[in-house]
C-alpha cells in the first residue's frame, strides 16, 4: 500500500474563527494529531477551501485528511474526496452551535474542540479509503415469485423500466386470489360500485410481454447468492429443476384464507348456505356464467337474506384465531352485498359488523353501499345455527345493547382473514447444519443462508419490513417482499406495494453491480473485512447479523456475503476477539478517537462522558440540536457509531479504564414497533450493555457509568436534556477513579 | 280509521320498517344513511331525558322494531335545537326526521296517548286551522284543563298574575274567547290547508 500522507484543515467560517482559537487547533493538529499537513481557512466549503484541498490530494499526495468544520452530515458534497480517507471533526453543530457563546464558557468549548481535533486526526489515521467490494457482480434479471396481482404487477414494472423478469407461479395458471373473484372493490371514481377485476387484462400483458418469462407450476428449490449474483433452482412440478441467475428477488407469495372450518359455532361446514369470502366469489361468478342469480347451494332455492358475518375468526382476542385485522374484508362485504341489491334491491342484506374499517376512498364505498340499501348492524355475532335451507345468526346488538336473532338467513356470509405464505418461521426451523443442506417443501424461497430458508417474520407470520421508516425492506438484502405477505391488504395496495418493491429490486440489483451498499447506508463502498486466522468460530456474526448476511463454511468459519451485507457493523459490535472491521470504521478508528481525548484528572472538576450516537437518529438529532442552539454539558465527547449494534463492549471498557465518567450510549427504539434502521442493531446492543453491570463490578465502578437510551431523530429538545441529565447525575456519583492509570 | 292506516301500512310493508320509514316518513331516506357514530346522541341536550336517542332509534328501525319505534316518547321530546344536525358527519337532517317520525306515528294512530307534546300539537294545529290565526286564550284554556277541571282551575290560579299583566299591557283581549279575529280569507286559507293535506297524504302514500 501506498505511504499514508495525512492532512489536517481547520475552517474558520460559520463563527467558528471568533468563537474558537483555530491557530490552537491547528497546533494541536499538529503536535498530538501528528498531521503532516495543517491548514487554516477562513471558509474551508467555498470553491477554493475546496480546491485547496484537492490540490494538496493530487499534488502532494495527501491520502488521509481530517477537516475540522462542520458536522459530517453537513456539506457532504463539498467535501467529496472518494480518493482518501476522511474525517470529520465536528466544531459547528457539536461545539459553538450547542455550547453557550460567553466568556466563562469560552474555555471548555475550546477543550472541547480541541479534543474534536484529536479524535479526527486520530481516527483519519485508522481508516482507509474503501476499495470497493470485490464480489460485485451485475446482472439485472429480476426474479418474481408469486403470480398473482402483486407478482404480475411487479413483472410488468419491472419490464417497463427495462429489467428482464422470470415470474415462478406454483399454480397451473396466472392470477392469484383476484382471478377467483367475481368483481372487485371499485379503485377510482366514483367509488360506488364492484368493478372488473383487470385480472385477464393483466396476464394478457404479462403472457405478451417478451422481457417476462412466465414458469407455471413451478417453484423455488433452492436459492444460494446474494444481491447481483442470486443461483435460483426453480423445480418444476414434473420434478425437474434449473438453476439460473438473477440480479434480485421480489417475493409476492400472496396469503390462504383463514381456514374457516376452525369456526364451527358460525355454522361453517354445518351448511352450504354458509361461505366463506371466497365461497361467495365462486357462487356469484357460476350465478353469472349461468346469467341468473345466485341461489342458495343448499337446494338451489330463492335467496332473500344474507348476512354478513365481519372479523369471522380475526381480531380475537382469544389466541385461538388471527389477532388481527385484514383491512379488506369490509369492503370486500359490502361489495358482496352490492353483488345481490344491483341485481334486485328487494333481498335483504345485513353486515354484522363491531367496528367497520373502509380506508381511503373505501367511505365512499360504504356509502354507495348504504345508499343501495345495505343494512349495517354493529353487532357481535356469537353462533350460526343452521337448520334445513335457513340460517339463524344470533348476535349481541351493540348499540341497543340485546341480544337478537336474524331468523331464515338463506346464506351466511363469513369474512375471515389473510393468513400470509411467508414459507417457513425461521425462529422455529432450524437451518441445515454447513454441508447438509436439503430443500423444504414448505418453504417459498429455500434460502442456503445460515439464518434460515425463508424472510424473517414480525409479527403474525408476516414478512418483517421496516415498516415504519422503510416498509420495502426486508431483512434479506435484495429480497424484496411485495402484497400480502407483507401485512394484509387489498388488490389496489397490493399493486402500489408489488410497484414500489419493483422498483426496490431494481435498486438493489444496480447498487449490488457497482458494490455499493443498499439501504439504508446506500452508497458505501466498504464491507466487513474477517481476519480469520484469528477468529475462534464463536458464531455470533452469523447469529446476530440482522440480515443473513454471514454464512459458515464446513468448518464453522463465516463466510461474509458482502453484497447481502447493509454495512452496520453488528458482526464488529458481536465480535468477542475483534477480527472484523471495515476500512473506515474499526474497534480501532473509535478505539483510536476515545483514546485520544484528553482526560483531565480527578481534582480538576471536568469529568468526561462519552456519547456514543447511533448516526442514523440520535447523531442528527444532535446536530440539530446545535442548530437550534439547545446547549448541552461541555463534558461530553460524541463519536457517531453506524448503529449501536456495532458497538464493541472493548470501547466501553476502553474509555473507562482511560478515566472516562461515563459512558452514554444512544440509539434507535427498539422491540417489536422498532425504529432501527438495521432492524436488529440496538436491540442486540441493548441487550450487550444489560450484561455489562458486571464488567463494570469488576473494575469497582457504579453501574450508572454506562447508561443506554433510545432516542429518535425527532428527539431535538430531548437528547440535550438527557446529556445534561446524565452529567448531572455523573457530577452526584463522583469522579472515576480510574483516572490517570490509562 | 288509524288502526286501519296502521294494518294497510303492516300489510303493504310485509314488516319491512326501513322501508316504510323510507317512503312514509319525512326525510326517512336518509336513515339507512346513519354510520352509528353516536354523535347525534351525544350532542342532545335531552339526551339523558329520552329513552332512545337518534342513534338508537336509526338502529331500531333498521332492526325492524316498528312498534317500538312508533310508540316511542323519544322523537316528541326533540326541541328542534339542531345541534345533531349540525354535527352529524354523514349530514342526515336528524331533526326533520325526528318529526317526521312523530307525524308518521300519530297518523297511525300509534303515538304515545296523552304524550304532552303531541297533545299541545294537536291542540295548536286544531287552534289555528279553524280561522288561519293562533287565538291564545283558547289555547291555554284547551291546554290547561285537559289534565281536568280541577286541575285547569289550579293552572290558571298559578297564571293569574302573568295574565292581569298581559290584559293591562293590552298584550291579549278577554272577548278573543268569544270566537275571536280570523285571517282576511278563511275559507281560503281553509282550502289551502286541505290541499296541503292532500299533497302530503299523496306523497307519504295515504290516499292515491
Amino acid at each position: 500500500m501506498a505511504e499514508m500522507k495525512t492532512a489536517a484543515y481547520v475552517c474558520q467560517g460559520c463563527g467558528l474563527g471568533e468563537r474558537l482559537s483555530t491557530q490552537q487547533l491547528a497546533q494541536v493538529a499538529q503536535k498530538e494529531g501528528k498531521m503532516a499537513l495543517v491548514r487554516e481557512h477562513p471558509f474551508l466549503c467555498s470553491a477554493a477551501g475546496v480546491q485547496a484541498i484537492r490540490d494538496d490530494i493530487e499534488k502532494d499526495g495527501v491520502t488521509h485528511i481530517a477537516i475540522a468544520a462542520c458536522s459530517r452530515r453537513a456539506k457532504t458534497e463539498a467535501f467529496h474526496f472518494p480518493a482518501v480517507a476522511m474525517s470529520r471533526a465536528n466544531l459547528r453543530e457539536g461545539v459553538i452551535w450547542s455550547q453557550p457563546d460567553t466568556e466563562a464558557a469560552r474555555e471548555t468549548t475550546q477543550e472541547m474542540a480541541d479534543d474534536y481535533v484529536r479524535m479526527a486526526c486520530a481516527e483519519v489515521k485508522k481508516m482507509k479509503a474503501p476499495a470497493g467490494n470485490p464480489e460485485a457482480a451485475r446482472n439485472t434479471r429480476l426474479l418474481v415469485v408469486g403470480g398473482g396481482i402483486s407478482g404480475m404487477t411487479a413483472a410488468l414494472e419491472a419490464s417497463k423500466a427495462g429489467y428482464p423478469v422470470t415470474l415462478v407461479e406454483k399454480t397451473a395458471a396466472l392470477g392469484g386470489w383476484a382471478a377467483k373473484l367475481w368483481k372487485r372493490t371499485p379503485a377510482r371514481e366514483p367509488f360506488q360500485a364492484p368493478a372488473e377485476t383487470g385480472v385477464a387484462a393483466m396476464i394478457e400483458a404479462v403472457r405478451a410481454d417478451p422481457n417476462i418469462e412466465v414458469r407455471l407450476s413451478s417453484t423455488i428449490a433452492r436459492t444460494s447468492g446474494a444481491p447481483g449474483r442470486f443461483s435460483v433452482a426453480i423445480a418444476t412440478e414434473s420434478g425437474g429443476a434449473a438453476t439460473e441467475d438473477f440480479g434480485a428477488i421480489v417475493q409476492a407469495s400472496g396469503f390462504s384464507l383463514y381456514d374457516a372450518s376452525k369456526l364451527p359455532e358460525l355454522g361453517f361446514g354445518k351448511s352450504p348456505n354458509v361461505v366463506d369470502q371466497a365461497g361467495l366469489e365462486r357462487l356469484a361468478r357460476e350465478a353469472a356464467a349461468g346469467n341468473a342469480p345466485i341461489r342458495r347451494p343448499s337446494d338451489d332455492g330463492e335467496v332473500k337474506t344474507v348476512v354478513f358475518v365481519q372479523c369471522a375468526g380475526q381480531r380475537d382476542a382469544t389466541g385461538e384465531h388471527l389477532p388481527y385485522c385484514s383491512g379488506h374484508c369490509c369492503a370486500t362485504s359490502i361489495k358482496q352485498a352490492m353483488y345481490f341489491k344491483d341485481a334486485n334491491p328487494a333481498v335483504d342484506t345485513v353486515v354484522l359488523y363491531t367496528d367497520l374499517r373502509v380506508p381511503g376512498n373505501g367511505e365512499d364505498f360504504y356509502r354507495s353501499g348504504q345508499s343501495k340499501g345495505v343494512v349495517f348492524t354493529k353487532g357481535a355475532v356469537s353462533a350460526v345455527e343452521p337448520a334445513g335451507n335457513a340460517c339463524s345468526v344470533r348476535f349481541r346488538d351493540l348499540i341497543l345493547d340485546e341480544d337478537a336473532t336474524i331468523e331464515n338467513a338463506d346464506l351466511v356470509v363469513l369474512a375471515t382473514g389473510q393468513v400470509p405464505n411467508s414459507g417457513v418461521d425461521i425462529e422455529k426451523v432450524a437451518q441445515n447444519e454447513p454441508g447438509e443442506w436439503q430443500p423444504d417443501a414448505n418453504s417459498v424461497l429455500n434460502l442456503v443462508y445460515r439464518q434460515g430458508k425463508d424472510l424473517p417474520l414480525l409479527r403474525h407470520g408476516f414478512s418483517d419490513s421496516h415498516f415504519i421508516c422503510f416498509p420495502y425492506e426486508t431483512r434479506r438484502t435484495g429480497i424484496y417482499a411485495a402484497g400480502p405477505v407483507r401485512r394484509p391488504m387489498d388488490i389496489a395496495q397490493a399493486v402500489e406495494d408489488a410497484t414500489g418493491a419493483a422498483l426496490k429490486a431494481i435498486q438493489a440489483a444496480e447498487n449490488a453491480a457497482l458494490g455499493r451498499a443498499a439501504h439504508p447506508r446506500s452508497g458505501d463502498l466498504s464491507f466487513p473485512i474477517v481476519r480469520l486466522d484469528g477468529c475462534t468460530q464463536c458464531k455470533r456474526c452469523t447469529v446476530e447479523c440482522p440480515f443473513g448476511a454471514i454464512d459458515e463454511d464446513e468448518k464453522r468459519y463465516p463466510v461474509f456475503n458482502e453484497s447481502r451485507c447493509r454495512r452496520c457493523g453488528t458482526c464488529m459490535g458481536a465480535c468477542p476477539v475483534r477480527v472484523i472491521s471495515f476500512e473506515n470504521y474499526s474497534v480501532d478508528t473509535v478505539g483510536a478517537q476515545l483514546k485520544a481525548v484528553d482526560v483531565p484528572d480527578e481534582f480538576s472538576e471536568k469529568p468526561r462522558i462519552l456519547v456514543l450516537a447511533c448516526e442514523n437518529d440520535a447523531y442528527p438529532a444532535l446536530d440539530m440540536a446545535g442548530m437550534a442552539r439547545r446547549t448541552y454539558s461541555a463534558f461530553v465527547r460524541i463519536i457517531p457509531v453506524r448503529c449501536l449494534g456495532s458497538v464493541n463492549t472493548i470501547w466501553v471498557s476502553d474509555a473507562l479504564n482511560s478515566g472516562y465518567d461515563g459512558v452514554m450510549l444512544m440509539g434507535c427504539k427498539h422491540g417489536d414497533d422498532y425504529q432501527c434502521h438495521f432492524v436488529k442493531g440496538s436491540e442486540l446492543a441493548n441487550y450487550r450493555m444489560s450484561k455489562i453491570d458486571d464488567t463494570l463490578k469488576q473494575m469497582a465502578l457504579e453501574t450508572e457509568r454506562v447508561a443506554t437510551y433510545e432516542v429518535a431523530i425527532t428527539d431535538i429538545e430531548r437528547a440535550p436534556r438527557l446529556i445534561d441529565e446524565y452529567a448531572a447525575k455523573i457530577a452526584e456519583i463522583g469522579m472515576s477513579p480510574l483516572k490517570g492509570f490509562a | 280509521m288509524p288502526t286501519a292506516l296502521n294494518e294497510q301500512a303492516l300489510a303493504r310493508y310485509r314488516n319491512d320498517f326501513l322501508r316504510e320509514v323510507e317512503e312514509r316518513v319525512d326525510e326517512g331516506g336518509w336513515v339507512k344513511m346513519c354510520m352509528q357514530c353516536g354523535v347525534c346522541a351525544g350532542s342532545c341536550p335531552f339526551g339523558p331525558h329520552w329513552e332512545h336517542s337518534p342513534q338508537k332509534i336509526f338502529m331500531m328501525i333498521r332492526a325492524g322494531k316498528r312498534e317500538e319505534v312508533l310508540a316511542s316518547d323519544s322523537m316528541w321530546m326533540c326541541t328542534s335545537c339542531y345541534n345533531c344536525v349540525v354535527r352529524c358527519p354523514r349530514k342526515l337532517p336528524i331533526t326533520t326526521i325526528m318529526h317526521g317520525l312523530a307525524t308518521y306515528a300519530h297518523r297511525l294512530g300509534l303515538a304515545p296517548k296523552r304524550q304532552p307534546t303531541r297533545d299541545f300539537s294537536v291542540i295548536f294545529w286544531e287552534n289555528f286551522t279553524r280561522n288561519g290565526r293562533a287565538n291564545e286564550i283558547r289555547l291555554m284554556l284547551r291546554l290547561w284543563f285537559r289534565d281536568g277541571f280541577g286541575a285547569g282551575i289550579r293552572k290558571a290560579l298559578a297564571m293569574k298574575e302573568v295574565g292581569l299583566g298581559m290584559l293591562r299591557a293590552k298584550r291579549m283581549s278577554p272577548f278573543e274567547i268569544f270566537g275571536g279575529h280570523g285571517v282576511k280569507d278563511v275559507k281560503g286559507f281553509q282550502a289551502m290547508i286541505r290541499k296541503a293535506q292532500e299533497i302530503e297524504d299523496r306523497k307519504r302514500g295515504f290516499s292515491k
